[in-house]
């Protein structure tokens, strides 16, 4: 499994997908292989997946440290921990100055696994940010 | 310290920023030998217990057909007396002394094979333990790693197609108003259609002779034979 076959599987989905979400995906070269997947109708919120040695980790970036409203970060963490568990599939983390949600799937997921998480991770992030607006500006 | 400790303080220590490792690479390369080497030490000490277990298990059959033997013979020496055969039931006892110290050594065989195989199990399971944790270690620091390395290709990626990162907020309103429009959309497609299905009821009143009906011959001839009258 690495970031090409799964670009190539999401990529001849169209309309056969289990989600019924509309997949489109861009690999960005660097020293990892990461690809970028779009969902359609929700271009402002990408998905960044990359393949280690023994998982996949799929990430949305959420909203910058600067862009939290100071006052409110602390009951922002508390409201994000509390939430960890109950958001399916997905948790919170800090990459640098971002806050995002990822998922981490083992290795050896199928192709069906994968497209389910991007569609949940999409989801909770839209879902999230929407939750979280009053603690941000 | 821990693997964990050392991410957390590399990473508040600002190593968070590309190019600069959690561990340093030599470091790594010498875990993933470590891991290789105890993983060969696990195959061979499950090739060893595979081999006590085989000789274990062929002591217990040598123990059991020991036990039967003697049982026999003793069978064999009673037999002699109830015949007055002294001197055939000394020769069999003694026979059955020299299987009964036969039997003793195998007993003792059994328990050193069964004693050793205990022992390598709790080795092979303690060293899966080792290796289970080694590589859950490995795949922390390699994975801290690689989200640096795809954080630094995506922001590279974003700052050179001079594309802006809306606030969270902004993105959200965007893809809400798409789902609005989206949801617009559908909505207008059913409006449609109900009055599509508007249209059909009209037929199918018309097909009851409910409502306006459209001229056929018939009702032409009644119309013209009303005015002859």
């Amino acid at each position: 499994m690495n970031i090409h076959t799964i670009a190539d599987h999401l990529n001849s989905l169209a309309d056969n997908s289990e989600t019924g979400m509309d997949f489109d995906c861009q690999p960005i070269s660097g020293e990892v292989d990461v690809l970028q997947i779009t969902l359609l109708g929700r271009e402002e919120l990408p998905i960044f997946l990359s393949v280690t040695d023994d998982q996949i980790l799929c990430i949305s970036y959420l909203w910058g440290s600067e862009e939290v409203k100071t006052e409110c970060v602390n009951t922002m963490h508390e409201s994000m921990l509390e939430m960890n568990i109950p958001m399916p599939l997905s948790s919170f983390s800090k990459i640098g100055d971002k806050y995002v949600v990822f998922g981490a799937l083992s290795i050896n997921s199928t192709f069906d696994d994968i497209e389910h998480e991007l569609a949940v991770l999409s989801n909770n992030a839209i879902e999230v940010i929407d939750d979280m607006s009053d603690y941000l500006l | 310290m821990s693997i964990f400790k050392k991410i957390m303080t590399a990473i508040r220590g600002g190593a968070s920023e590309a190019g600069e490792a959690i561990v340093d690479a030599n470091a790594t390369r010498i875990f993933e030998q470590e891991i290789r080497d105890a993983e060969n030490h696990l195959t061979k000490a499950k090739r060893d217990l595979t081999g006590v277990m085989a000789e274990q298990m062929s002591a217990d059959r040598e123990v059991t057909r020991l036990q039967r033997e003697i049982t026999e013979h003793e069978g064999y020496v009673a037999q002699a007396l109830e015949k007055g055969d002294e001197t055939l039931a000394l020769a069999v006892a003694e026979k059955i002394s020299t299987l009964e110290n036969d039997l003793a050594a195998q007993q003792q065989a059994l328990s050193s094979f069964s004693g050793n195989a205990d022992r390598l199990k709790e080795l092979v399971k303690k060293s899966e333990r080792q290796v289970t944790e080694h590589k859950r270690q490995l795949s922390m620091v390699k994975t801290t790693e690689s989200v640096q390395k795809a954080t630094s290709a995506i922001t590279d990626n974003f700052s050179s197609s001079n594309s802006k990162l809306l606030s969270a907020k902004d993105s959200l309103e965007r893809i809400k108003a798409k789902q609005q429009k989206f949801d617009d959309k559908m909505k207008a497609a059913e409006i449609l259609e109900s009055e599509n299905s508007d249209s059909s009821l009209t037929a199918q009143l018309k097909a009851a002779g409910i409502g306006s009906q459209e001229n056929s011959a018939n009702s032409v001839l009644d119309r013209i034979k009303a005015k002859q009258k």
